[in-house]
């Protein structure tokens, strides 16, 4: 394989990254925030166009690069997210070094890239650290900021230990099975029992997982970093980020960890991954939507009922097979483009109020209808409610994991989901409540009458939640896609 | 032709957040006629042979990979309640005409209210049934948490999880019968046989979700609090027609589904429904605001819906089918008054307070209206609810005889509490009451006249009494096209 063939199979990638280097060197000339994410912007479109343009099916270095319907769409799904990411820093007021900033969250897309690309246990974790270190940068960025700087830190120490954990169970799958090959590893363990070491090995490399997508009992520095992180950080590390790491996951316990499925069936739990990962989601609903009810801060909110919606999409994992994987990816698909958008809407209520608790919210339909209609849609979509995409993807999920366990095993699991999904309309509506019925507080109505219009970010939060409406409304044009791409 | 009615209800809704308020109410007006127009030209037309079976509308494909259509279909159950929604509809907005505070979103919810709810009669498809039942739930917390009054944060958060809390167990019932169906088609899951054992605990569970917001007893407490607290287009809306779509529900879907389920569960449906009967029309007869004794009255009135359920014969189940229309008339004509008549120029609903202001001579077509509406309640002949219930207990006697006494019973205590509500709004006394009340009423008399009337208050008012006299004297125009479609039903013994 010659290097140009290398450098067409890895465009995309070599795309951001370029863009990158390229805003930080616009950065040091020129002090001028729109310059530099415009030509970001320009950078993930050309490596959207660049990724259309991939050859259907390639598999390079034994899963290190791998090319596939799946891969291409989910760096597509990836980029879109990072895109309007960007579009968020622009609606906030501007960073100190817009430049440094931009450049982070294009490295941030390279890191998912790498992520939602790779099928070999190493490039994993290095496409998982390059993605850590960004984000622990993003987090922490609002220097004057006192939490901004506690989400950073928090964030950092739980997701180094976690990296720690992550690496310690890679090298124990990496002793059993003597390759690092999702493929290979997959065949070794087909004719091996369960022992304990491998046992051991399957939790850690869980544990870590665990860790990034903020499943209960790892979610503790979820809460902080959605609350105290600039905006669009917070954003990212709820879209981006989640739905890289839940693709990999997804790949790493259906493909490589096949054989070890094990069954989390209520009368029929048998040792391996599933009922590990069962637990975790029983665990994450319960304890996300339970803690969430007791917030009052919609950030803050946002980060347990994320808890839960981890649980919510691990139980399409639990299911297994071409349906539930296809439906655990939807759901964080349609949950990570609806939490960009609320978080548009914390980042303008937050710039015109000066904080994101449920005062601050309060009259928000008469400061500016449409930014609470949409809030409206996310919130709803969040809690189940059609036509909205949150609700179709929980038909699915539930669906998926009715059908897979012999004489409805999982109905547990898709009960105790039910349930959680029956408390967060409780919280949800509560933020409702506050935009919709309630008269302003005294510090909203201190600030102006009407949100005055900013074009980019009515466009960007408007444009979401009509891709939550339309994802709702018609949600085979994705479902079909993804389904078309799962082997 | 009859999709239209929702397409239209739904776009109506649309224009609503788009055109200035100046149109608004004239756009709800206009979408909620159509969609009676459509619905009485469609009754009219179909002959009556074509309403015996589930007839399908339309149908393509929405989401194949899962097997979901977006299928609609008619027959004469889902047709009389098409109808009465477009009744109901136009009555609403008829009695919000004179609502200022943030019109254009008071319309837009109503609207989706009421198109959800032609969606749930029409819908041939589980998922697509599960979608427009779902999608009511939410603007109903909007409708009464924004406009509605007396404790509304707290009635409207409580019909909501009460609801939803219901949409719980219907998701898992169908959850259930689809993965074992494997299908999600009305007419093709009403063909396959589920094992007794499934259907045992999943009927209940179906049923029961579905039945919540029927009001069944004992989950019926949502219901008053909810009805007193919204506003009159709200209440008229709540129990007029969304308490039917958990009876529409449970019949298409929950009995049609899981006939030897519900065979195995009848009686106990019964039981409840003949609690639900009595014990309702007991509370009504010691509230004092008025629209907490409507409210009462409603989950007395469903309770004979689930009693005709119960009843497992086509002469009950018909009966119960013209007691969901019959009661949407009265329900929404007894709100009318209490809720807009009443209480927007008395600005109370205490009936010891009504009880001083000799409401009678003050408002005599109001004391009129109230008048037919009570008697249409009470059930005597001439009225809708005299056919539904008669036809109802009838059904029983054959099932069971001794559930038809207790019922009766209960329909002694149903005009208990009508005339006393009457006697007390309207005819009330003067000089029985203490002296706090005596102030008020003199200061409320001071005024003397109180506005009079309105037009579309009364071109609403003589249209449901006159759609509960027509069904009142001639039921078999509607039984005509109910029973046929009822006894081609798979779950009668």
């Amino acid at each position: 394989m010659s290097y140009l063939e290398l450098l067409k199979l890895g465009s995309p990638e070599g795309v951001v990254v370029l863009s990158a280097l390229v805003v930080l060197s616009i950065s040091l000339v020129s002090k001028r925030a729109a310059a530099c994410a415009f030509v970001a912007a320009l950078g993930i479109v050309i490596a959207i166009a660049a990724v259309l343009f991939l050859p259907r099916n390639e598999t390079l270095f034994g899963g290190m690069l791998v090319i596939s319907p799946l891969t291409s769409l989910f760096k597509i799904i990836c980029l879109a997210l990072a895109f309007f990411t960007i579009l968020l820093t622009q609606a906030e007021k501007a960073p100190r070094h817009p430049g440094e900033y931009l450049a982070l969250v294009l490295l941030a897309t390279v890191g998912l890239m790498l992520l939602v690309g790779s099928e070999e246990l190493l490039m994993i974790f290095i496409g998982l650290e390059l993605l850590g270190l960004s984000l622990y940068v993003m987090a922490a960025f609002d220097k004057s900021d006192v939490r901004s700087a506690e989400a950073g830190l928090k964030y950092f120490l739980f997701g180094s230990t976690s990296s720690a954990f992550t690496l310690f169970g890679i090298s124990l799958i990496y002793g059993i099975s003597g390759t690092t090959g999702l493929d290979a590893i997959s065949q070794r363990l087909a004719t091996t029992m369960v022992q304990p070491l491998l046992a051991v090995g399957i939790v850690m490399t869980l544990v870590g997982f665990a860790f990034k997508i903020a499943a209960a009992p790892f979610h503790l520095w979820a809460p902080d970093a959605y609350q105290g992180a600039p905006v669009a950080s917070a954003a990212f590390i709820a879209s981006g980020s989640k739905v890289a790491s839940f693709v990999v996951l997804g790949k790493i316990v259906l493909i490589g960890f096949a054989p070890v499925h094990g069954s989390a069936g209520w009368h029929a739990m048998a040792a391996g991954w599933s009922p590990v990962l069962a637990a975790l989601a029983a665990l994450s609903i319960v304890l996300g939507n339970l803690v969430a009810l007791a917030q009052s801060n919609v950030r803050r909110l946002l980060a347990y009922s994320a808890v839960a919606h981890a649980g919510y999409t691990l139980i399409g994992f639990v299911a297994g097979g071409r349906d539930g994987f296809s439906a655990a990816l939807f759901y964080i698909t349609v949950y990570a483009v609806t939490l960009v958008g609320a978080f548009g809407v914390a980042g303008v209520v937050r710039g015109e109020t000066g904080g994101d608790d449920f005062s601050n919210f309060a009259g928000l339909v008469s400061r500016s209808p449409l930014l609470a209609g949409c809030m409206a849609i996310f919130m709803l979509s969040l809690a189940g409610i059609p036509p909205l995409a949150g609700f179709f993807g929980k038909f699915y999920l539930f669906s998926a994991a009715l059908h897979a366990g012999a004489n409805q095993g999982l109905l547990w699991l898709v009960a105790l989901g039910l349930a959680g999904s029956f408390v967060s309309l409780y919280y949800y509506l509560l933020v409702l409540k506050a935009i919709f019925v309630d008269a302003p507080s005294l510090a909203a109505a201190k600030s102006i009458e009407r949100i005055p219009s900013q074009l980019l970010q009515q466009a960007t939060v408007t444009l979401l939640a009509a891709a939550v409406v339309f994802l709702g409304v018609m949600p085979n044009a994705l479902t079909s896609r993804i389904l078309a791409a799962i082997p | 032709m009859i999709a239209w009615t929702f397409y239209l209800t739904f776009g109506g809704a649309v224009l609503l957040l788009l055109l200035p308020r100046a149109f608004a109410r004239w756009i709800a007006l206009l979408t909620t006629i159509a969609g009676l127009v459509l619905g009485v030209i469609v009754f009219v037309r179909t002959p009556i042979a074509d309403l015996t079976h589930f007839t399908t509308i339309v149908r393509v494909p929405w989401v194949p990979p899962l097997g979901m259509n977006y299928h609609l279909a008619l027959d004469g159950v889902s047709l009389t309640m098409v109808l009465v929604t477009g009744i109901s509809a136009v009555n609403t907005v008829l009695f919000s005409w004179d609502v200022e505070h943030r019109q254009n979103e008071f319309f837009f919810w109503l609207l989706l209210v009421v198109g959800g709810c032609y969606g749930v009669f029409l819908s041939a498809d589980l998922f697509l049934l599960f979608v427009f039942y779902e999608l009511v739930i939410v603007p109903k917390y909007f409708l009464i948490a924004i406009f509605g009054s007396t404790n509304k944060e707290y009635g409207a958060m409580k019909l909501t999880l009460y609801s939803f809390f219901g949409g719980m167990f219907v998701f898992v019932g169908i959850l259930i019968a689809y993965v074992t169906g494997g299908s999600l088609d009305l007419n093709q899951l009403s063909q396959f046989e589920f094992s007794p054992q499934l259907q045992s605990w999943a009927f209940p569970v179906l049923f029961l979700g579905f039945a919540v917001l029927a009001g069944i007893w004992p989950l019926h407490t949502w219901a008053p609090t909810g009805h007193a607290a919204a506003p009159t287009a709200g209440s008229m809306l709540l129990a007029g027609i969304v308490m039917k779509l958990g009876s529409y529900a449970g019949l298409r879907v929950a009995m049609n589904l899981f006939p030897q389920g519900f065979q195995m569960w009848s009686k106990w449906i019964a039981v409840l429904a003949v609690i639900g009967i009595v014990y309702a029309a007991a509370v009504a007869l010691r509230q004092r605001d008025l629209k907490f004794v409507i409210g009462y009255s409603s989950v007395s009135h469903m309770g004979f819906v689930l009693l005709g359920f119960g009843t497992a014969n086509a002469l009950g189940v018909s009966g119960a089918v013209l007691q969901m229309f019959s009661h949407g008339v009265i329900a929404a004509l007894l709100f009318a008054v209490a809720g807009r008549m009443i209480y927007r120029r008395t600005h109370t609903r205490e009936l010891d307070a009504l009880s001083g202001m000799n409401l009678g001579r003050a408002m005599p077509f109001a004391a009129f209206t109230f008048v037919v509406a009570a008697a249409a309640s009470m059930g005597i002949p001439g009225f809708s609810g005299f056919a539904a219930e008669i036809t109802i207990l009838i059904g029983a006697w054959k099932t069971f005889p001794i559930a038809v006494w207790i019922a009766g019973a209960g329909m002694v205590l149903v005009a208990a509490f009508t005339l006393r509500a009457l006697k007390q709004s309207f005819f009330g006394e003067k000089g029985v009451q203490d002296e706090v009340t005596k102030a008020t009423t003199v200061t409320t008399l001071g005024r003397e006249e109180f506005n009079p009337i309105t037009i579309p208050e009364k071109i609403g008012a003589c249209m449901l009494m006159l759609t509960t006299l027509a069904v009142g004297i001639y039921p078999k125009l509607l039984l005509d096209r109910i029973t046929p479609a009822v006894e081609t039903m798979r779950f009668l013994k």
